[in-house]
């Protein structure tokens, strides 16, 4: 189980700090989904790489994130290196990216396949090799055995993001972070790797952490899901729940914003305005501005995540009426 | 609405009315051949294609990377001059258009690009890109191209603030919104929009989609709609088409591709779009593998690879695109003809 507490980052030297992830809060079940979803400049990348410890020396972090009652954010490198990979993992928005160019598929699961000494597989030779194997066919790669001579470059983007889970598999983590794991990919290929992550959730009890901007892409999959804001959660709550009766403006916002495949309207109702610059936060929400239900105290003070009924908490003064 | 069988409107493509009739267009790209002694490969980015516009239409392309898409837009704006085909604008046939003419002819057919910041000039003020495209096709003086530029920024939204900026100090949505300005302030007849707001979240689309409709009202836009997004296609176009692999494998009004898409991979892409509801899509239809190469390109319905429904006459005849009235598919099966 994941529980995050009072997660802040900030990035700059000391004096000149600039926020940019505030008072993140939050649990995850083993086996859950948690979507977060947001606009760029939201927080939401920031979050998952402070939980990995990938945020550089610029970065300053506080708050806990305890993963089966370990603080991650307390471990030092060495133990950090350690638990990369083998209790918690990240896949990414480009897996071309995350590939090395140089290398064939088959070597970097053997790369990988041979870092983790818990499993009892062989880490060379015809054992890791058919273990490889396995774990590509394991993630619906089409033709495994002649993947794994194959470089990077001469796969499609759906099948560079199989074998990145697959890799992410072999050390079979507790938690895995996705961070925007579709977005540079073609819808059809979308639905394959989503049904493959919740395939994954289903046959291992993985838990997920998914990133995404597609309020779709989050509805479909997630158990969980929180909406990111300027660096803070805004609004969290079970998927049925928030999609059913989304209670912050700024959600019902990005709702209205999307035109939906299943619908034929004839208007759309964009948020006006564009997110503030960090450096420029607005006192107070810092959606405010933006916002077309903003009462005065929100210009004064920023709302605390509130419970609102059955696990849902809105950090809004004045939330949307929840709608039946 | 469609009425199938009964509303047949003569021979296709039907052109007659239309402002940009493509016909037949076919781009191929040679590709470096595979080894010393390989054989050339020719990929197959536009194959025989057609369709045409209404004045005042907008006409949407879908259809995932490496369809053709926008391989399409290029060979309309000779930018890849097509290998073979047919494009007229009105009475004019565009393939024959010598370059000297072409300059001309882009004014009144212009495009907007995906990413606004490599569109625009970083070191050029906001007015002074907008005022650029007047003064390089010569229209007005220059009291009359400021006034225009500064009118054609008002309607994109943005104020006299934003004159004096650099793009780089603009957002991505402003920066598509001068972008937009620059292809309208020349008054073209048709703007042919790549992916334009694929590049931005998702609260700043929504802004430009509705600038767009907006416009469109405003100007009596006919826009080419180039799309992966097929959520805004089915909300901003009037008739969409629907490519694979180089081929549009089925064209229909917005409301009837839609409702009722006929095309098994029309169906699919569809049914591949997630929508904000938890649970909805219990039904997708999930394809398959993924697209062939459009190198090799397998025999008879290039679809057929990936089809639920395929039988044998789909893998050895590649189906033409056929219907009554305005939907047409390119589907053995889609016109209850069995194998």
């Amino acid at each position: 189980m994941l529980r995050v507490s009072n997660l802040t980052v900030s990035f700059g030297p000391p004096g000149e700090r600039i926020p940019i992830v505030q008072g993140v809060d939050f649990q995850l079940e083993r086996g859950r989904i948690l979507g977060i979803v947001g606009e760029s400049g939201s927080g939401k990348s920031v979050t998952c790489l402070a939980l990995m410890k990938l945020l550089g020396k610029t970065a300053t972090v506080g708050g806990t994130a305890e993963l089966d009652g370990e603080n991650l954010l307390a471990l030092d490198e060495p133990a950090m290196v350690k638990a990369r990979g083998h209790k918690i993992a990240m896949i990414f928005q480009d897996p071309a990216a995350a590939l090395n160019p140089v290398r064939s598929i088959g070597w970097q699961l053997g790369e990988a396949i041979g870092l983790n000494r818990s499993n009892g597989v062989p880490q060379s030779g015809e054992g890791a090799r058919d273990r490889a194997i396995q774990l590509l066919r394991d993630v619906g790669m089409p033709d495994p055995e002649r993947r794994l001579k194959e470089y990077p470059h001469q796969l499609s983007g759906g099948m560079n993001q199989r074998a990145l889970i697959a890799m992410m598999l072999a050390r079979s983590p507790k938690l895995l972070i996705a961070d925007e794991p579709t977005t540079a990919l073609d819808v059809t290929i979308q639905a394959q790797i989503l049904r493959l992550l919740l395939d994954l959730r289903e046959r291992l009890s993985m838990t997920i952490m998914l990133i995404s901007h597609d309020l779709g892409v989050i509805a479909e999959t997630c158990d969980q899901v929180a909406v990111m804001y300027c660096g803070r959660i805004v609004e969290m709550g079970s998927a049925s729940e928030l999609f059913a009766r989304p209670r912050h403006p700024y959600t019902v916002g990005l709702l209205n914003s999307r035109p939906r495949i299943d619908q034929q309207i004839s208007t759309l109702k964009p948020i006006e305005g564009v997110v503030p610059s960090p450096y420029a936060l607005p006192p107070g929400c810092a959606f405010a501005p933006r916002c077309s239900r903003s009462v005065s105290a929100c210009k004064v003070a920023a709302p605390p995540l509130d419970e609102r009924g059955a696990g849902h908490r809105v950090a809004c003064f004045n939330p949307a009426e929840a709608a039946a | 609405m469609t009425a199938p069988e009964t509303a047949a409107t003569g021979p296709r493509p039907d052109s007659s009315g239309a402002l940009l009739a493509v016909e037949n267009l076919v781009r191929y790209f040679t590709v470096a051949r595979a080894g010393l002694f390989g054989r050339r490969q020719t990929v197959k980015a536009v194959d025989d294609i057609s369709f045409s516009i209404r004045k005042g239409e907008v006409l949407g392309i879908v259809g995932e990377s490496g369809c053709g898409k926008s391989s399409v837009a290029k060979a309309i704006l000779n930018i890849h001059p097509p290998a073979s085909g047919s494009v007229r604008f009105r009475e004019t046939e565009l393939t024959k258009l010598s370059l000297p003419d072409w300059r001309a002819m882009r004014r009144k057919i212009q495009y907007v690009f995906q990413d606004p910041l490599n569109s625009l000039d970083p070191r050029i003020r906001i007015l002074d890109q907008v005022i650029e495209p007047l003064t390089i096709h010569g229209i007005g003086s220059r009291r009359a191209r400021t006034d225009k530029a500064i009118a054609i920024l008002e309607a994109v939204g943005l104020s006299q603030v934003h004159h004096k900026k650099f793009p780089h100090e603009l957002s991505g949505g402003q920066q598509q919104r001068v972008v937009l300005a620059r292809a309208l302030v020349l008054e073209p007849e048709i703007i042919i929009c790549d992916e334009p707001i694929s590049a931005l979240d998702v609260s700043i689309q929504a802004q430009v989609v509705q600038l767009l409709q907006k416009l469109r009202k405003e100007f009596g836009l006919t826009i080419l709609f180039i799309s992966h997004d097929l959520s805004i296609v089915r909300f901003l176009c009037d008739r969409v088409a629907v490519m694979y692999l180089g081929r549009i494998v089925e064209l229909a009004d917005t409301s009837a591709l839609f409702d009722q898409p006929q095309h098994p991979y029309t169906k699919a892409l569809i049914s591949a779009i997630p929508i904000p509801v938890p649970g909805a899509r219990s039904d997708r239809i999930l394809l398959d593998g993924e697209p062939p190469s459009p190198i090799n390109l397998p025999a008879g319905c290039r679809f057929n690879p990936r089809c639920g429904i395929a039988v044998p006459l789909c893998r050895q005849s590649e189906p033409a695109l056929l219907g009554a009235g305005a939907h047409v598919t390119a589907c053995h099966l889609a016109h209850g003809g069995t194998a």
